[in-house]
C-alpha cells in the first residue's frame, strides 16, 4: 500500500493535496450549526447529479414526449418515482441550504475582507443555480412549467430595441416551443452543471487560500502556535468530516421525510397546476414560480407605474446620506449626478415600468456583489454589532420572506403595496449599508475565538 | 435565544404556507384509504366501466394496476379481455387508452375528454370526489346537465342512474351574485345517498392511486430509511464525540 502511494505520490501530488485541504488545512474549532450548510450543498450538488444522470436515460426532451416520459418514470422505471422524488426534493433543498448558507455569510461577515472574492464566487454560483433550476421546471412540460418559462423569457422583451430579438433568440422560436425544450435540456445537463462544478471547486480553492471564517469573525491566522498553526484552529480532517457525517445525516433526515411523506410540500416543492401538460392555448390561472424564485418575482411585480415616485424619493434618500458623508466635492457632484440621472429614467417615462422591474430584479441580485463594499463596520460578526445593523438585518429577513410569501398570491390591491414596501426594505438594507454599520455602535471583539 | 427563533423560523418557511386553490365551492372531505384494497378494486371497476368510455388514463398500464389493486393475469384476462393488441392478441401490458376516437369525442361533445391519469394531482382528491357528487339538471346546457364544482362541464352525468337526477337551488344575494344552496331530489337513483358516496369514495382512491402508483409504497418505505438513518446518526454521533474529546 505504502509502495503504491508512493508510486503515485511521485507522479501527482496526491498527499500534498490531501494535506493542504483536509489534514493539514486548519478550520476555527467554533463552528456552530451554521456551518453545516456549506457541505450540504455539496451533497445536494451530488445528489443533483447523480439523479440527474438516471433521469436523463428516461425522459425524452420532445413536447410531444416530454410529459409521459415523466410519467414513464414515475410508473414503469424501476424505483424511477424514488429518483423523480429525490431529484424534485433536491432542487427546492438546494435552495434551502443554499440560501442557509449564504445567510451564514451574512451574519458573521464572511463576505469581508479578506473574503470578498470567495464570497463573489459563491453569488456566481447562486445565480448560475437560479438559471439551472429554472431551465430543469420546463423540462417536465407541465402547464406551469410552460408558462413559467414564457412569462420570464418574456422579460427579455421589455429591454429596449434588442428585447423581442433577444426573446426570440433565447427560446429559438415565437414562443416556448419544441426548440425551446430541447435547449434547456442541453443547458440543464451538461453546460450548467459544468459551470456550477467548476465554481464549486474555485469557491473551495479561494475558501482554503484564505482560510474559514468563524461565528466571532475574527482572523485564527493572526494567532499561531510555535509550528505555524492557528491556535483556535482544528484540523478539517478528521475533526471536521465526522462533525459533517452527523449533519448530513440530519439533513438526509429531512430529505427522507419531504421525499417520502410530502414530496409535493402542498404544492411548493412540486406545483399542483403542474400535473397539466403544458397546454399553449390555456394560461393557468395565477402563474407563480416556484418558491425560490418568489421573492425576486415579487420585486419584478411590484414596480408598477405608481411605484417609481417611491422609488425616486429612495433615490434621492440615498444620494443625500453619500452627500453628507464626504467632504470630497468631486465625489458629491458624482452622486448628485448619479441620482438625478436615476430619477431623470424613473419619471420621465424613456422606460416603461416593466423595464424597471426587470433593472430592479436583476439589481436585487447584482448588489450581493458589493456588499464586501457596502458594509464598513469595524467588526464582522453579528455578535459584534449594536442594534442599528440587528434592525437592519430583522427587516431585511422579514421583506425577504414577505416578498417570497407575496410571490405566490395574486398581484392586486393590498399585496402589491406590500410587495412595494418589501422591495423598498430590500434595497435600503444594502445602499444604506455603508452608513448604518458606520453610525452603529460594536462591541469589543476578542483576541481569541469564544465557544 | 434569538438565533434559535430565526433558524426555526427559516426551517419551518417552506411548510408555512401552503398554496390554496379551487373553484370557490365548499369541498367535501374524500377521507380515502389506498389500504383498502377492496375499495380501490371497486374503484378501478367503475373506472375501467365507465370513465374509460370517453377518457383516457394513457400513462397507466393494465397489469400494473392489476398487479398494485391485487388482482392476478388471470382475472385480469377474465376481466378486461377486450384488451387485444393489433392481431386480436390479449394484451395486459397496453396503456389504458379511451374507447372512444379523438374525433368522435369531439363530435359528441365538441372538446375532446381530458386525460384522468394525473388528474387527482392537479385537482385534489377531495375536489373530484365533490365534482362527481355535484352534477344537477340544466335545461340551458347542451348535455342537459351542469355541475356546482365545474360549471357549465361538457360533461354529462354519466352515473345519473345510481344517483338519480337532482335539481340545485341557488340563491341570490343583494349583490346580484348567485349562491348555492343545496340540491333537491328531481328523480331518485338506484343507489341510496350514502351508497353512492361510497361508490365514488371507491372512484376517488382508484384515482388517487393512478395518479401516484408509489403511494402505496413510500410511506412505508420512508419509515424504513428514517429508522436506518437514525440509527446510523447515533453512531455518527459517537464517533464524532470521541474524536473531538481532545478539543477544548
Amino acid at each position: 500500500m505504502q509502495k503504491l502511494i508512493n508510486w503515485i505520490d511521485e507522479r501527482f501530488p496526491l498527499i500534498e493535496t490531501f494535506e493542504y485541504h483536509m489534514s493539514k488545512y486548519y478550520a476555527p474549532k467554533n463552528f456552530n450549526f451554521w456551518y453545516y450548510f456549506g457541505v450540504l450543498s455539496i451533497v445536494v450538488l451530488v445528489i443533483q447529479i447523480v439523479t440527474g444522470i438516471f433521469l436523463t436515460m428516461h425522459y425524452k426532451p420532445d413536447t410531444g414526449l416530454a410529459f409521459a416520459s415523466v410519467e414513464y418514470i414515475m410508473r414503469d422505471v424501476e424505483w424511477g418515482w424514488l429518483i423523480r422524488y429525490m431529484h424534485s426534493t433536491g432542487a427546492s433543498l438546494f435552495f434551502v441550504v443554499v440560501y442557509l448558507h449564504m445567510y451564514r455569510g451574512v451574519i458573521y461577515g464572511s463576505y469581508r475582507k479578506p473574503r470578498e472574492l470567495l464570497w463573489i464566487i459563491g453569488v456566481i454560483i447562486f445565480i448560475a443555480l437560479m438559471a439551472e433550476a429554472f431551465m430543469g421546471y420546463l423540462l417536465p412540460w407541465g402547464n406551469m412549467s410552460y408558462w413559467g418559462a414564457q412569462v420570464i423569457i418574456s422579460l427579455f422583451d421589455a429591454i429596449p430595441l434588442v428585447g423581442p430579438v433577444l426573446a426570440e433568440w433565447v427560446r429559438g422560436d415565437f414562443v416556448v416551443s419544441d426548440a425551446t425544450l430541447n435547449r434547456f435540456f442541453a443547458f440543464h445537463v451538461i453546460a450548467l452543471p459544468l459551470v456550477l462544478i467548476v465554481l464549486v471547486f474555485l469557491h473551495i480553492v479561494a475558501l482554503h487560500a484564505v482560510g474559514s471564517n468563524n461565528p466571532d469573525g475574527i482572523e485564527i491566522k493572526k494567532n499561531k502556535d510555535a509550528n505555524g498553526i492557528p491556535k483556535d484552529g482544528i484540523a478539517f480532517h478528521p475533526y471536521y468530516t465526522v462533525k459533517d457525517i452527523v449533519g448530513v445525516i440530519v439533513f438526509l433526515m429531512v430529505f427522507s421525510a419531504i421525499m417520502f411523506f410530502a414530496p409535493e410540500m402542498g404544492g411548493l416543492f412540486l406545483e399542483h397546476d403542474n400535473f397539466n401538460p403544458a397546454n399553449i392555448l390555456q394560461t393557468p390561472p395565477e402563474i407563480v414560480p416556484l418558491w425560490y424564485f418568489t421573492p425576486y418575482y415579487s420585486i419584478l411585480r411590484a414596480t408598477t407605474a405608481s411605484f417609481l415616485p417611491i422609488l425616486t424619493g429612495a433615490v434621492f434618500l440615498v444620494a443625500l446620506l453619500a452627500i453628507l458623508d464626504t467632504r470630497n466635492t468631486m465625489k458629491r457632484m458624482v452622486y448628485a449626478g448619479i441620482a438625478v440621472v436615476l430619477a431623470f429614467g424613473l419619471l420621465s417615462g424613456v422606460l416603461e415600468a416593466k423595464v424597471w422591474g426587470v433593472i430592479l430584479m436583476g439589481a436585487s441580485l447584482v448588489v450581493l456583489f458589493f456588499m464586501s463594499w457596502l458594509d464598513k463596520s469595524p467588526v464582522k460578526s453579528i455578535r459584534y454589532r449594536g442594534w442599528i445593523y440587528k434592525l437592519a438585518l430583522t427587516l431585511f429577513i422579514i421583506s425577504f420572506f414577505l416578498l417570497g410569501y407575496l410571490g405566490m398570491k395574486p398581484a392586486s390591491g393590498l399585496n402589491v403595496i406590500l410587495a412595494q414596501g418589501g422591495t423598498v426594505v430590500y434595497f435600503l438594507f444594502f445602499f444604506l449599508m455603508p452608513f448604518y454599520t458606520k453610525w452603529d455602535k460594536t462591541k469589543p471583539v476578542p483576541e481569541r475565538v469564544t465557544s | 435565544m434569538k438565533k434559535v427563533l430565526i433558524t426555526i423560523m427559516l426551517a419551518l418557511a417552506p411548510v408555512m404556507t401552503f398554496a390554496a386553490g379551487g373553484s370557490g365551492a365548499k369541498l367535501d372531505h374524500a377521507k380515502v384509504d389506498l389500504s383498502d384494497q377492496a375499495s380501490l378494486q371497486n374503484g378501478a371497476k367503475i373506472f375501467v366501466n365507465y370513465c374509460l368510455s370517453c377518457h383516457s388514463a394513457s400513462y397507466m398500464r393494465y397489469n400494473r394496476m392489476a398487479r398494485d389493486i391485487g388482482l392476478t393475469e388471470a382475472q385480469l384476462a377474465e376481466y378486461m379481455g377486450f384488451i387485444t393488441d393489433d392481431k386480436g392478441k390479449f394484451k395486459s401490458g397496453a396503456l389504458m387508452k379511451a374507447t372512444i376516437s379523438d374525433d368522435a369525442a369531439k363530435a359528441a361533445f365538441n372538446t375532446v375528454p381530458p386525460d384522468l391519469t394525473v388528474t387527482s394531482r392537479s385537482r385534489g382528491a377531495d375536489w373530484f370526489y365533490t365534482y362527481m357528487r355535484s352534477f344537477y339538471r340544466d335545461e340551458k346546457t347542451p348535455s342537459g346537465w351542469n355541475n356546482v364544482v365545474f360549471p357549465n362541464v361538457a360533461m354529462p352525468h354519466v352515473l345519473w342512474s345510481w344517483q338519480g337526477t337532482n335539481r340545485a337551488v341557488f340563491k341570490t344575494d343583494d349583490k346580484g351574485i348567485k349562491h348555492f344552496e343545496g340540491f333537491e331530489v328531481i328523480t331518485p337513483g338506484s343507489m341510496t345517498e350514502k351508497e353512492f358516496d361510497n361508490s365514488m369514495r371507491d372512484l376517488t382512491a382508484f384515482m388517487v392511486y393512478m395518479g401516484e402508483p408509489a403511494r402505496l409504497v413510500r410511506f412505508q418505505l420512508g419509515i424504513y430509511v428514517l429508522i436506518f438513518l437514525a440509527f446510523f446518526g447515533v453512531f455518527a454521533y459517537l464517533l464524532k464525540k470521541n474524536y473531538w474529546k481532545d478539543v477544548h
